[in-house]
């Protein structure tokens, strides 16, 4: 029997290989001869301006998501005002919004009938829009915040942990050299937030670049919506295959500068006891004005636009949408986000404690690889998945029918399995990150000394890293469901007969124009989001205690 | 495994694998919509004991059924655009329709190449304008490149497959040079951005953002029957008489094929010859507003809102193959930019 680092080793070899599937399923489609008899047309029409519109609409949401993430992590947790610990935990709450319901609230709240232009009319006497200009959101501004509404919290959370690990001593030595709160931030507070900020950016950024329904609604003609539009319009997957290459050039760009920025530093906490940062307390003004900059992103991203669906419940009856079909769809939403969940965790584990235990010199490359599949769009890689799965299918059933006489079907599309590996490879970075944030805060030290003691990798990672790493890894788990809650393509593609999840039944009503049938299944979507959204805001707080104790 | 996953793997199992009480069945593998399909679903099942298993697809049905190869459970397949159905055909996936009541109920233009499909429902692409803004009652669609609507013409995406296929027939009548200048004058015409869906023209008509729009006919229809805002959209239009100059209206199809390796393909027949018949074309057709395939159906829910349809005359095989060429020439011109 191999020994249990071995296995891990394995393991992780299994998973990047798992995800390597999909990208060379890919880079064959797109290297066909067929292939490079479009590229000529792509270059000349479709990337330029595809690549251009992305290139903004990720650099304009990496703007405000660096710049309302980070700044309302440091005011939570350095300075008190009212409302300081409940907006803490809201800040995250915007998460559980998936981007295409937020895109379609705020093109109806800002809309002719919506409650502010109505509004305006019935003050000014203006009958229409000849008469007044209003803010349009369908466009590459509008498509930026609200994007960036979105995803903010992923900033937030990241760089808020970092701070609030922080030893006090730093802060309080710069309090006393006399530094004003600004020079604290702009001096101490930026750079510190630096790696936090570049992870969390980097999750914002993926999020951006593998957005399809929010765009499309919004009328940005993105990278990916250009892959959409020369698959299906002309039946081009390898086209279509092209340009998710690039797209993929773009993500290899944004996980290089991540790696860069992140360097040589390590940032290992010592174990004993930190001191958590004491708050200062702000004059009346200025804590009324942090109050008011906390609580802005969370009416924005959350309480506006869930407010607006609870109007349209309680205003359409929508309760007569809970059906027995609605019921069935919300358990296979759960059921079949949960399991995925489980098994993603259980991997992204396995593969980080393979990295930290290994001898292998090539498990850091090899988990690096498994990160890979969060950053391709799902419809591409579930295209990718489906021709291997089908394949593995066909080979069972084949062989099943010539020893047996009968067949069992499609084992892995027919019977689900098929998704929750697409969820694995998809979300694998979620759990595999998370796991590994929470290892590479245990010094190297803490293992050179358990393994003095007598403790081998087993125990270590029993005693030693489970425990420490657990707040962390139950955050990511946290993440790893509400995403697969709201995932759309993959589903939509690879889900077997008779089945229904709340997203492919918002969808199913939304692509037929009428949203507000699917309207109480994008609620409880929000809805059962939000809860892990709140546990993922207090697992920040619990992983600080974890630390400290 | 705690406790709780082993309950949620429970669960998951009797989802994935609560098995069909019935003898008989039918796979349906469709993109189109199921609140649009239930009703006639379950009359099938009501009237022939057949159960209708069904998956709703939307981008990748096609690459799904080849990738399941010989082992696929599907059976029938429903799309809503000749191209996707055409090109269904074209990728070998679909086997030709064996049925006297296909053969005699919907006419051979409406067919695909050697029967490998048959149009259910057609549905029109038209003008519609502003009733207090627009004073005229019909328009070629040639016209609507006139700069007199300069800033005043609102449409959803280029790329968008409705669209598509519109631009492909004009291609089709017109050849590219011609097709090229008209997207161009379309594009300076327009007053938003292309984009959003094709119910929001009319919004953007209702509130004087546009003056004229295309739309699918039974977006109208929907909205005429809406309890909500949709209503007073549908009253702030009016559909224009729509034609190519010198030929008809553009109209798109519903079909439905059978796949290669239909495992019940008997059952498949017998679905789609049900919904051929006149009890299913009004539940499927006036449900959506459709217009049926079956001329026996009388008062079709679309037809006494619209009145009858005029089809444009050029094949939907060659609108399907002139798609490509009208998809790029959409990019080539930025329209959608």
């Amino acid at each position: 029997m191999w020994r249990p680092s071995t296995r891990l080793a394995l393991l992780a070899a299994l998973a990047a290989g798992l995800v390597a599937l999909p990208v060379i399923s890919l880079g064959l489609t797109a290297l066909s001869r067929e292939a490079l008899a479009v590229w000529p047309h792509l270059t000349a029409n479709v990337l330029p301006a595809a690549l251009g519109d992305t290139l903004l609409l990720l650099a304009g949401v990496a703007a405000f998501c660096g710049i309302v993430g980070v700044g309302t992590a440091w005011l939570v947790t350095q300075h008190d005002f009212p409302g300081r610990a409940s907006l803490e935990w809201l800040l995250v709450l915007p998460l559980a919004m998936p981007t295409y319901i937020t895109a379609y609230v705020y093109v109806e709240i800002l809309g002719f009938q919506g409650p502010l232009q109505s509004a305006l009319r019935a003050l000014t006497g203006y009958r229409s829009l000849r008469d007044y200009w209003f803010p349009d959101p369908r466009n590459l501004t509008g498509a930026i915040l609200i994007l960036g509404l979105v995803l903010y919290p992923y900033v937030y959370l990241s760089v808020r942990a970092l701070f609030g690990m922080q030893s006090a001593a730093i802060v309080e030595s710069a309090r006393t050299l006399g530094a004003s709160r600004w020079t604290l931030f702009r001096r101490v507070g930026l750079p510190m937030a630096r790696p936090a900020l570049v992870a969390g950016l980097t999750l914002a950024l993926l999020e951006t670049l593998n957005d399809i329904g929010a765009s499309e609604y919004l009328g940005v003609r993105s990278l990916t919506l250009s892959v959409y539009t020369t698959w299906l319009n002309r039946s081009s997957l390898p086209g279509a295959a092209q340009i998710a290459c690039v797209m993929l050039l773009v993500v290899v760009g944004l996980i290089l500068a991540e790696m860069h920025t992140r360097g040589a530093r390590r940032f290992a906490l010592p174990v004993k006891r930190l001191r958590p940062v004491g708050r200062s307390r702000l004059p009346r003004g200025a804590a009324w004005a942090a109050s008011a900059a906390c609580t802005l992103p969370v009416l924005l991203g959350a309480i506006l636009p869930l407010a607006y669906l609870i109007g349209e419940f309680l205003r359409r009856d929508l309760i007569i949408q809970m059906d027995a079909a609605m019921l069935r769809s919300l358990a296979n939403t759960v059921a079949i986000s949960a399991l995925a969940t489980a098994v993603v965790v259980v991997v992204g584990v396995g593969v980080a404690a393979a990295v930290r235990l290994g001898r292998e010199p090539w498990l850091p490359s090899v988990a690096r690889l498994a990160s890979l599949g969060y950053a391709l769009p799902g419809t591409v890689l579930a295209l990718g998945l489906l021709v291997p799965l089908a394949a593995f299918d066909n080979l069972i059933a084949d062989a099943s029918r010539a020893i047996f006489g009968a067949s069992p079907g499609l084992l892995l599309l027919g019977s689900g399995a098929a998704l929750i590996i697409a969820y694995l490879v998809r979300f694998l970075s979620i759990a595999l990150a998370g796991t590994q944030s929470g290892l590479a805060r245990i010094s190297p030290r803490i293992d050179d000394a358990a393994r003095s003691l007598g403790a081998g990798r087993r125990e270590l990672l029993r005693r030693l890293h489970w425990p420490l790493a657990r707040p962390a890894i139950a955050a990511a788990a946290l993440l790893v469901f509400v995403d697969c809650m709201k995932e759309l393509p993959m589903t939509l593609l690879l889900r077997p007969l008779n089945v229904e999840t709340l997203a492919t039944l918002v969808y199913g009503h939304a692509s037929r124009g009428v949203f507000e049938d699917g309207a109480l299944a994008a609620l409880l979507i929000v809805l059962i989001g939000i809860y892990p959204a709140i546990m993922l805001a207090r697992a920040g707080n619990g992983e600080r205690l974890a630390a400290a104790s | 495994m705690s406790v709780k996953s082993r309950l949620y793997a429970a669960a998951l199992t009797s989802c994935l694998l609560a098995g069909p009480a019935f003898a008989q069945s039918v796979n349906l593998y469709t993109t189109r919509e199921p609140a649009l399909l239930n009703p006639v679903i379950e009359a099938f099942t009501k009237d022939t004991g057949i159960k209708v298993n069904a998956v709703f697809l939307k981008d990748g049905l096609q690459e799904r059924i080849k990738a399941e190869g010989a082992n696929s459970p599907a059976d029938v397949m429903l799309m809503v655009d000749v191209g996707q159905i055409n090109q269904a055909a074209d990728a070998g996936i679909t086997q030709p329709i064996q049925s006297a009541v296909v053969d005699k109920t919907v006419p051979a233009a409406l067919r695909g190449p050697g029967n490998n499909w048959v149009t259910l429902t057609q549905r029109a692409r038209i003008v519609i304008g502003s009733k207090d803004r627009v004073k005229q009652d019909a328009i070629t669609y040639e016209e609507l490149a006139d700069p007199k609507w300069k800033g005043k013409f609102c449409i959803r995406a280029g790329q968008h497959p409705y669209n598509n296929a519109f631009f492909a027939a004009y291609l089709a009548r017109n050849g590219a040079e011609k097709t090229e200048a008209y997207l161009k004058a379309l594009k300076a015409n327009t007053a938003r951005k292309p984009g959003g869906g094709d119910r929001e023209v009319a919004r953007d008509i209702l509130s004087g953002q546009c003056d004229i729009a295309i739309i699918n006919t039974y977006y109208i229809g929907l909205m005429s029957k809406a309890t909500n805002e949709q209503k007073s959209w549908y009253e702030a239009i009016k559909p224009l008489k729509s034609t190519f100059a010198g030929g008809g209206t553009h109209v798109n199809v519903s079909a439905a094929a059978i796949a290669k390796n239909a495992p019940n393909k008997d059952n498949a027949v017998k679905l789609i010859e049900y919904m051929l018949g006149e009890k299913a074309q009004h539940l499927y057709a006036d449900g959506n507003f459709e217009y049926p395939v079956n001329a026996a159906v009388k008062e079709a829910a679309a037809v006494k809102l619209l009145g009858a349809l005029t089809p444009d005359t050029t094949p939907l095989g060659e609108v399907a193959k002139n798609r490509k060429a009208a998809s790029e020439l959409v990019d080539k011109v930025g329209f959608d930019n």
